[in-house]
C-alpha cells in the first residue's frame, strides 16, 4: 500500500513535466508563421508524440522498480524469534530514531522486542511486540535505513552502528575480533535454546556424529537425548563436556571418532534433542546389540530399539 | 667390496630403525603415563575429597549455632560436588559405581538445600539431624575402603590404564585390586541407600519419575494407534506404518510408529501413550525447501493445529527461527495465569508450513492440581520484593516449578536490568524470589 503511494506520487511528477514541456511548446509555436507554424507544429507534434512516449516508458520502468530507499520490509509480520534480512532493517531502523542501541544482528531476541514495544508505546500503536503493517509504516515513515551500509558493514564483519543525525562514516567501529567476514551478508548471530551455545551444540553434534552417523535420524536425535539425560541424573557428570569425555562413556571419544566434521544432520539432530524432543523415554544408556560385550548392560530395562541401538535405564 | 658397502649400509639401516622403534617407544610411553596421570589425579584427589566430606559433615553435627551451621552446609555441597566431578573423570564407566555417585549427588543437593534454607526461620528437623547422622557415618565407610585401596594403589604401583583393560576386556576383572574396591564401596553404599537410615527428609529428593500423569484413559490398541496417527498427522492412508510397543525399562508403556511415506521416501517417527493414545511426541525427517513463510504465520499455524486437535487455552509463549524451522513453544494460560509446567512444543517447516515436530511430553506429564489457588500477596506487594534496579515490563501471574520440585503460583515479571532480560518469579504467597533467570536467546555467530 505504502509503496503504491509513493509511486503514483511519482507518476504525478513526471505528468507534471510533461505539462511544462507542452506549455514551452506552445509559447514557440505562437512566434512563428502560419506555414512555419504548421510545419514546426506537426514536427513537434510528432516528437511530442515520440517524446511522450519515451517519458511514458520511463515512468513504466520507474513504476515498475521503485527506487532503494522507497523499498521498506516484505509483507511479512515479524516477531520475537524471527531472523532474516527484515530483521536487520528493523533494528537498523529503530537504531536510527534510537530506540535499539543493540547490535544489528538480523536476530530478533529480547533487546529489539522491548525496543519495538517502545516505539509502538512512543508512536501509540497498539504495544504487543509484533512488527505488522501500522508499526512498520509509521517505523518507515519516521526512520531512514541505509540498505547498502549495514549490509556491506555486515558482510566485512566490522562492528558498526546506524543511528540518525551521525554521519555513517563515523559510525563504523572496524573489525575487532569478533565478527569474521561474513561473505553471505546474512544475520551476523543465531538463535540458540536457552542454556546452551552454538559450541555445545557442536560438540555434541560432535559426539552424536561419531557415535551414530549411520543410524537414521531418530537414532541420531536418540543418542543426544542421553547425552542431555545424562546432564540431569545423579549417577552421571553434570556438564555436557563431563559427559561426553567420561572416560569409557562413549567409544567414538575412546577411538577418536568424535573428532570427525559433523554434519548438517548431526546438528538438527542434537538441536531437536536439546529444544525437548526425547525419543528413548528417558534412556540413559544404549548399546549396540550386535558388539556389547558387557553382561552387565544387557541387564538393564530396556525401554525400546531405535535403528541399530537398544536403549535402556 | 660391493659386500662391505652393502654390510655398512644394511647396519645403518638397522641402527636407524632401532633408533626409530626406540623414539616411537617413548613417545608411546610418554602418552601412557600422562594418561595414567589424570587417572591417578582424579583417584587420589577423591579420596581427599572423601576423607574431607567425612570431617565436614562432622563439624556440621557438631555446631550448635545456626549462623555457621550454613557455611558449614555449603562447604559439604561443595566437596560433595568436587568429589563427584572426580568419579566422572576415573574410567569406572563400564564398572557399576553409579549408586556411590548417586550417593555423592544426594548429599550435595540435602546440603545445598539446607545450607540455602534460612535456619533461623526453619532450622533443621530431628529428622535431618538423623539424615546427616546416617550420611556421616557412610561416609565414613566410604571413606575406610576408599583409603585401603589408596594405601594398595601406593603401596603396589598399580595401574589405572589396567583397569582400563581389565574393565574393557572383560578379562577375569575380578583379579583387580582397585575393581574389587570400588566394587565393595558400591556395595557398601547400596545396602546403605536401601536401608532406612536416610529418612523420609531424603525420600522427596529423589526426583519423581512422574510419568503421564495428564494421559487418563482406557489402554488402546496398536491399530488404534495407527488410526490415532492418521487422524493426527493427516495422513493420506497410503502410508507404512510400523508399530512397537515399549519395553520393560519405560515408565509408562507406549507405542512407537515408523511411518513411511513411500511416495517422499521420508519417515515419520511418533510416540503415544498406550493410556488414553495421547501423542507423546512426533518428528517428521523430511528436508525442509527454501523458506516461504514468517515466523509468526508459522506460529498461526502452530496455533491451528492445537485448536484442531481440542488442546485448550494455549498460547504462544516462545518463538524461534533455525534456518527454515520454526521451534515454538506453548504453554496453558488459565484466565491470565500462566502454567509454564504444561508446555507443548512445536516444529513448523518454514517451507510449506506444515508441523514437522510435536511434543507434549511436558504438557502430559505435568500434574498442575486445579482449581489454581489464589494468590494472597498483590502484584504491587510482590513487586516491591524484585531487585529495584530491576526495570518491570511485562508482569502476569504463572505457575512454575521451583528448585524443590513443587509447583507454585508466582507472580512473574519481565523486565531488564542494564541491558539483558530477565524472567523473575516471586512466590504469590510466601513472596519468595522463586526463580531467576536470564533470557539469553541469542548468540553471535564466530564463524
Amino acid at each position: 500500500m505504502k509503496e503504491s503511494l509513493q509511486q503514483k506520487a511519482k507518476c504525478n511528477k513526471l505528468g507534471f513535466l510533461l505539462f511544462l514541456y507542452k506549455k514551452v511548446n506552445w509559447k514557440e509555436n505562437r512566434d512563428k508563421t502560419t506555414e512555419a507554424m504548421r510545419e514546426v507544429s506537426h514536427m513537434s507534434r510528432k516528437m511530442q508524440r515520440n517524446l511522450s512516449l519515451i517519458v511514458m516508458a520511463a515512468c513504466l520502468a520507474i513504476c515498475g522498480k521503485p527506487a532503494e530507499e522507497v523499498k521498506a520490509f516484505s509483507n511479512q509480520v515479524i516477531q520475537r524469534g524471527a531472523v532474516g534480512d527484515d530483521v536487520i532493517e528493523l533494528q537498523a531502523r529503530l537504531q536510527y530514531i534510537g530506540f535499539y542501541n543493540g547490535k544489528i544482528d538480523g536476530v530478533f531476541g529480547w533487546r529489539t522486542y522491548w525496543a519495538v514495544r517502545n516505539f509502538q508505546y512512543e508512536y501509540g500503536l497498539p504495544v504487543d511486540g509484533l512488527v505488522g503493517e501500522s508499526t512498520k509504516a509509521k517505523l518507515v515513515k519516521a526512520s531512514k535505513y541505509h540498505e547498502r551500509f549495514v549490509k556491506e558493514q555486515i558482510r566485512k564483519g566490522n562492528s558498526f552502528t546506524h543511528y540518525g543525525g551521525t554521519p555513517l562514516s563515523q559510525q563504523v567501529k572496524g573489525n575487532k575480533g569478533g565478527g569474521a567476514a561474513n561473505r553471505a551478508a546474512r544475520t551476523t548471530a543465531s538463535n540458540v535454546p536457552r542454556g546452551f551455545s552454538q559450541n555445545d551444540i557442536q560438540l555434541m553434534a560432535n559426539a552424536v556424529y561419531g557415535e551414530a552417523r549411520g543410524e537414521p535420524y531418530i537414532g541420531q536425535v536418540a543418542v543426544a537425548a542421553v547425552i542431555l539425560n545424562r546432564l540431569e541424573h545423579p549417577s552421571f557428570p553434570d556438564t555436557i563436556a563431563g559427559v561426553i569425555f567420561q572416560p569409557g562413556a562413549f567409544t567414538a571419544v575412546a577411538d577418536g571418532q568424535i573428532w570427525l566434521t559433523p554434519n548438517e544432520t548431526a546438528k538438527k539432530a542434537v538441536l531437536d534433542a536439546i529444544n525437548g524432543w526425547d525419543p528413548t523415554g528417558g534412556a540413559i544408556y544404549y548399546f549396540n546389540p550386535e558388539t556389547a560385550t558387557s553382561a552387565w548392560i544387557w541387564n538393564r530395562p530396556q525401554i525400546k530399539q531405535i535403528g541399530k541401538h537398544i536403549f535402556c535405564k | 667390496m660391493i659386500r662391505n658397502v652393502l654390510i655398512g649400509v644394511l647396519s645403518l639401516g638397522i641402527a636407524g630403525t632401532a633408533y626409530w622403534g626406540y623414539r616411537e617407544h617413548q613417545e608411546k610411553n610418554a602418552v601412557l603415563i600422562h594418561a595414567e596421570n589424570n587417572y591417578q589425579r582424579a583417584f587420589h584427589d577423591l579420596t581427599y575429597q572423601i576423607d574431607l566430606l567425612h570431617d565436614k559433615i562432622g563439624t556440621t553435627l557438631a555446631m550448635n549455632s545456626r549462623a555457621s551451621l550454613s557455611p558449614a552446609l555449603a562447604e559439604v555441597w561443595r566437596i560433595a560436588s568436587e568429589a563427584h566431578s572426580d568419579v566422572g573423570q576415573l574410567p569406572l564407566s563400564l564398572l557399576p559405581f553409579n549408586k556411590t555417585q548417586e550417593f555423592l549427588a544426594k548429599i550435595g543437593e540435602f546440603s545445598y538445600r539446607t545450607a540455602v534454607r534460612d535456619l533461623e526461620k526453619e532450622p533443621l528437623t530431628k529428622e535431618e539431624y538423623r539424615t546427616l547422622q546416617a550420611l556421616y557415618k557412610n561416609a565414613a565407610n566410604i571413606q575406610q575402603e576408599l583409603r585401603n585401596v589408596q594405601h594398595l594403589v601406593l603401596k603396589n604401583n598399580l595401574r589405572w590404564m589396567d583397569v582400563e583393560l581389565a574393565l574393557a576386556t572383560n578379562d577375569r576383572p575380578g583379579d583387580n585390586i582397585i575393581i574389587d574396591g570400588f566394587k565393595a564401596v558400591e556395595k557398601n553404599v547400596d545396602s546403605f541407600s536401601k536401608s532406612a537410615e536416610f529418612g523420609p527428609a531424603f525420600v522427596g529428593f529423589e526426583k519423581k519419575e512422574k510419568g503421564f500423569v495428564r494421559a487418563i484413559g482406557k489402554p488402546i490398541s496398536k491399530t488404534e494407534a495407527k488410526r490415532i496417527a492418521r487422524s493426527f498427522l493427516d495422513l493420506k492412508g497410503t502410508e507404512n506404518i510400523k508399530v512397537t510397543a515399549s519395553g520393560k525399562g519405560a515408565d509408562e508403556r507406549f507405542y512407537s510408529l515408523t511411518i513411511r511415506d513411500p511416495k517422499t521416501k521420508s519417515d515419520i517417527y511418533m510416540d503415544i501413550t498406550e493410556k488414553g493414545g495421547y501423542p507423546i511426541w512426533v518428528i517428521n525427517s523430511r528436508p525442509i525447501k527454501k523458506q516461504t513463510i514468517s515466523l509468526h504465520e508459522a506460529a498461526n499455524r502452530g496455533m491451528q493445529f492445537l485448536r484442531k486437535h481440542k488442546f485448550k487455552n494455549l498460547e504462544l509463549y516462545d518463538s524461534a527461527q533455525y534456518d527454515n524451522i520454526a521451534l515454538l513453544t506453548f504453554v496453558t494460560n488459565e484466565n491470565g495465569i500462566r502454567i509454564y509446567p504444561e508446555a507443548i512444543k512445536m516444529k513448523v517447516a518454514l517451507d510449506d508450513g506444515t508441523i514437522v515436530g510435536f511434543s507434549a511430553r511436558d504438557y502430559l506429564s505435568s500434574s498442575v492440581q486445579r482449581p489454581l489457588p489464589k494468590p494472597t500477596l498483590t502484584a504491587e506487594q510482590a513487586k516491591k520484593k524484585v531487585n529495584p534496579n530491576f526495570k518491570v515490563l511485562e508482569q502476569r501471574q504463572a505457575v512454575i516449578t521451583n528448585d524443590m520440585n513443587e509447583q507454585v503460583l508466582c507472580y512473574e515479571f519481565l523486565g531488564t536490568l542494564g541491558e539483558d532480560t530477565y524472567q523473575i518469579f516471586v512466590n504469590a504467597n510466601t513472596g519468595m524470589e522463586e526463580n531467576v533467570e536470564k533470557l539469553q536467546s541469542v548468540e553471535q555467530n564466530y564463524s
